[in-house]
């Protein structure tokens, strides 16, 4: 779950060599580079000079493209020819909520593939993907061209693949230690077709310390995960999904008590009943794991019986990430456990916990830093569930909340300004309001105050999400104040071009800039010429811009790749966009470009 | 040209300042009917709508186009739903949707209502008062799977106030034959009803708050349930 802060793995050490002479100065350059870790000071490292460029390519282990149509594979690989971890990011956010075409860019993947299969990254150990469409046979490409010391495969948001692809790399890549497939749209199969992928790793004890596999849609069979947990002995987090019923869940859970991280599955008994698991059962499982003390996250409950829930409670003291977002828990249920959870640090819940549930999580759990409350019902008429009573209570509560994410029928800016006081290490504060164009409540009023507040006083804000009805005003603050700013969502805001003006020429560290349905036209896109080449993207779509506009942006930017997304068709003489969507690129435009993109 | 319901030329203000301040008092349910009178929509037929689940997303990235081009003739409809709006991914959505028709399926297999709610795992608790009982009681009606139930456990809660009195023994239906107390419900429309003539599940859902009176004064409400019953269904 991590979001703002992308985990690095620590550089393992190199073989040496004993150098020549004049190598002197390069080795010296690469021992003492071999100690920056984080990816900002590796930039910073490789813009002092050449040699020091020379040494921090030759050195960087930890490779993150995060728009992977910013540089081609071949560049990555010459330039970093001892990566051992591949971060690659694809899709823009915006389209998790449907707003890109599906087959955007379908084959983005397959030149990396390729590249890895032809051994172009030579200590490739460990690959994260991120809203990328990957096939089955990208993923069998690779299970049969890695060396045996690849270890980790991440597959965040992705898409295209199926059980066959799965059963490739568990079969062939036979010291993996981490298979984690999150959140994933696979690929919708015929039941036969379904491959057991689980049953497809090799029947030795395995290095696994990591599978995660919640969202895949089909029911594994349970022998053969419970013969590979019970060979797994490294095993520490554990993912299943729904189709993994409590029983099953419980002689898992045995087979592996030092679990640090725990996908819970479905939490509900097999029909029928005749599984015979009892709550006080599940509780000795919950006891003799927490017996260890290790297990600090839980997530899954994906078809939750409610009675079992409160089963959780003896290890709720030693929970540090606690994931009910698929769990309509009621004010009444949380309470049973979350007394005890004092030491936890993430939770995501629904809106069905109410703000009696969310008072009875600041009352108690002191040390929380992350808080998502997502809706039950994700509709504009849907019940108000929480309001701004909740998000007051958090903020009173948690002073130490780093992030927030929170979605309510209607708000007040009064609370979200108390958020921005009592709250000041804020630095992602996403608020959505899901009724459009909400004023205050209360008095009616825009929310720009309330977001005003929240950039004046939450000095670390690097994203900012804002919601409501927003007048020019509050983008004049976010402007002047969001200078640590690096993303920027806005929705259904403003009046005219002067709030994208503000925020193109006031947030100076801004990178991700994703705007939909907004007021904004051709100048205020243009006020931010000086600023889009030290952006990762720009996305506006449902605006009000020209392709006049857009021409002026890609003639004055050449290394901007400018696509104009499902735009009219050609013998129509309007000249509006529908989506823009920009990044730069140190490639030039892609060549797989799908009928409805048109690049400039 | 623009995003949906931004331009200031549309007759529909959401949320501005003008329509906002008497909007803002009144909640959403005010929102929906100021709406209502404006432009004469249906709401239920909106509720449907925003039932609808994803569709193509090429089909869905053109309505905001078509509704662009409709400003200029007349006012987009107001609850029409925006895509992608609430960014909440489909995935997320549709087994959200999947749970909560799942559970009204385990509490009974009727007609359904409208709005998507959690269904049994959210508590329902309205208040209870009795006519001459110092102070209210407050009940989970979803702790109850019919009027027998419910009736036994008001008479349990209110016992201590009935001297010589009782409650009903056996139905709660029996408005004028003996019986000293009649139990009443307000339902979602702030009318009074009489306990007991609709499906428990229809009950549940409809009812705010109960009221046990006496039966002398319950004359005239038994006519109105039958025709309330019929413009529901």
């Amino acid at each position: 779950m991590s979001e703002e802060d992308e985990d690095q793995p620590p550089p393992p050490k190199r073989p040496r060599a004993s150098p020549p002479a004049d190598q002197v100065l390069d080795n010296v350059l690469e021992t003492v580079l071999q100690f920056l870790d984080a990816p900002g000071d590796r930039s910073a490292a490789s813009l002092v000079c050449r040699s020091w460029h020379r040494a921090e390519s030759a050195t960087r282990e930890a490779v993150a493209v995060r728009n992977i149509l910013a540089a081609s594979a071949a560049r990555t690989a010459r330039r970093f020819p001892r990566a051992r971890s591949l971060l690659l990011k694809g899709r823009p956010r915006f389209a998790d909520f449907n707003l890109l075409p599906p087959g955007w860019a379908a084959s983005a993947f397959r030149p990396w593939a390729a590249a890895i299969a032809a051994a172009a990254f030579p200590a490739l150990t460990s690959l994260n993907l991120k809203r990328i469409p990957v096939t089955d046979a990208d993923l069998e490409l690779i299970a049969r061209a890695l060396p045996a010391t690849f270890l980790e495969l991440s597959l965040l948001l992705c898409d295209g693949f199926s059980s066959h692809g799965l059963a490739s790399i568990a079969s062939h890549c036979r010291g993996l230690r981490v298979l984690n497939v999150v959140e994933c749209d696979m690929a919708v199969e015929d039941e036969q077709e379904v491959v057991d992928w689980v049953a497809a790793f090799p029947p030795d004890p395995t290095d696994l310390e990591s599978l995660s596999f919640e969202c895949y849609g089909y029911a594994v069979s349970f022998d053969a995960l419970e013969a590979l947990v019970v060979r797994s002995p490294r095993l520490k987090r554990l993912g299943v999904n729904q189709h993994v019923t409590l029983g099953q869940l419980r002689r898992l859970m045995t087979h592996a008590p030092r679990l640090t991280h725990l996908g819970t599955g479905a939490f509900r008994p097999a029909d029928g009943g005749d599984e015979g698991i009892d709550f006080g059962e599940m509780v000795t499982a919950f006891a003799n794991s927490g017996r260890g003390r290790t297990l600090v996250s839980l997530s899954g409950f994906r078809d939750l019986a409610q009675e079992y829930l409160p089963t959780i409670a003896v290890v709720c003291i030693n929970l540090r990430t606690l994931d009910l977002s698929y769990a309509p828990v009621t004010p009444n249920q949380i309470v049973m456990f979350i007394r005890q959870c004092f030491n936890l640090e993430t939770l995501w819940v629904l809106d069905s916990v109410r703000d009696e549930g969310l008072e009875t999580v600041a009352m108690y759990c002191k040390k929380l830093r992350s808080l998502r409350v997502m809706p039950v019902v994700a509709n504009e008429d849907a019940d108000e569930l929480v309001s701004e009573v909740g998000l007051a209570a958090i903020s009173r509560g948690c002073r130490d909340l780093r992030s927030i994410l929170y979605f309510c029928q209607s708000m007040t800016n009064a609370a979200v300004i108390d958020m921005s006081r009592n709250c000041p290490e804020l630095k992602v504060f996403r608020l959505c309001i899901m009724g459009r164009h909400q004023p205050d409540h209360e008095t009616g009023e825009p929310m720009d105050e309330g977001f005003g507040a929240i950039v004046q006083n939450c000095s670390k804000l690097t994203r900012l999400s804002t919601s409501g009805h927003l007048t020019d005003r509050a983008f004049e603050y976010i402007g002047k104040y969001g200078k640590s700013l690096r993303t920027l969502s806005v929705a259904f805001a403003g009046n005219s071009d002067r709030a994208l003006q503000h925020i193109l020429q006031g947030c100076s560290k801004l990178e991700k800039l994703e705007i939909r349905d907004c007021p904004f036209g051709d100048a205020g896109l243009l006020s931010g010429m000086h600023h889009f080449y030290n952006m990762r993207f720009v996305w506006m779509s449902g605006c009000n811009l020209t392709l006049q506009g857009c021409k002026e942006v890609a003639r004055q930017l050449p290394r901007m790749v400018v696509e104009l997304i499902n735009g009219p068709p050609e013998d129509e003489r309007t000249e509006d966009v529908d989506i823009l969507y920009m990044y730069r690129s140190l490639d030039g435009p892609r060549e797989d470009v799908p009928p409805f993109v048109k690049i400039l | 040209m623009a995003g949906v319901d931004v331009d200031v030329g549309t007759e529909l203000r959401l949320g501005l300042p003008g329509g906002g301040a008497e909007a803002a008092k009144a909640g959403k349910r005010g929102f929906e009917e100021t709406i209502d009178l404006k432009l004469t929509l249906p709401t239920a037929g909106m509720e449907e709508a925003a039932a609808v689940k994803t569709e193509p997303a090429a089909e869905k990235t053109k309505r905001p186009a078509e509704a662009a081009a409709a400003d200029a003739e007349k006012p987009p409809a107001p609850k029409a739903q925006a895509v992608g709006w609430p960014p909440v991914r489909s995935y997320r959505r549709n087994v959200m949707t999947v749970q909560s028709v799942k559970n009204k399926k385990e509490e009974e297999p009727e007609k359904q209502q409208p709005t998507a709610n959690a269904g049994s795992n959210s508590s329902a608790f309205v208040k209870v008062s009795m006519d001459g009982a110092p102070y209210l009681r407050k009940v989970d009606l979803n702790m109850y799977n019919s009027y027998k139930d419910l009736s036994i456990a008001l008479k349990k809660m209110f016992s201590t106030f009935t001297t010589g009195n009782n409650l009903n023994e056996g139905k709660l239906v029996d408005p004028v034959s003996g019986a000293d107390v009649v139990t009443t419900y307000e339902d979602k429309d702030g009318d009074w009803m009489l306990v007991g003539d609709v499906p428990w599940e229809m009950f549940v859902a409809s009812c705010k708050r109960l009221r046990i009176m006496k039966s002398s004064e319950a004359i005239g409400l038994a006519p109105r349930t039958k025709d309330k019953c019929k413009n529901k269904s």
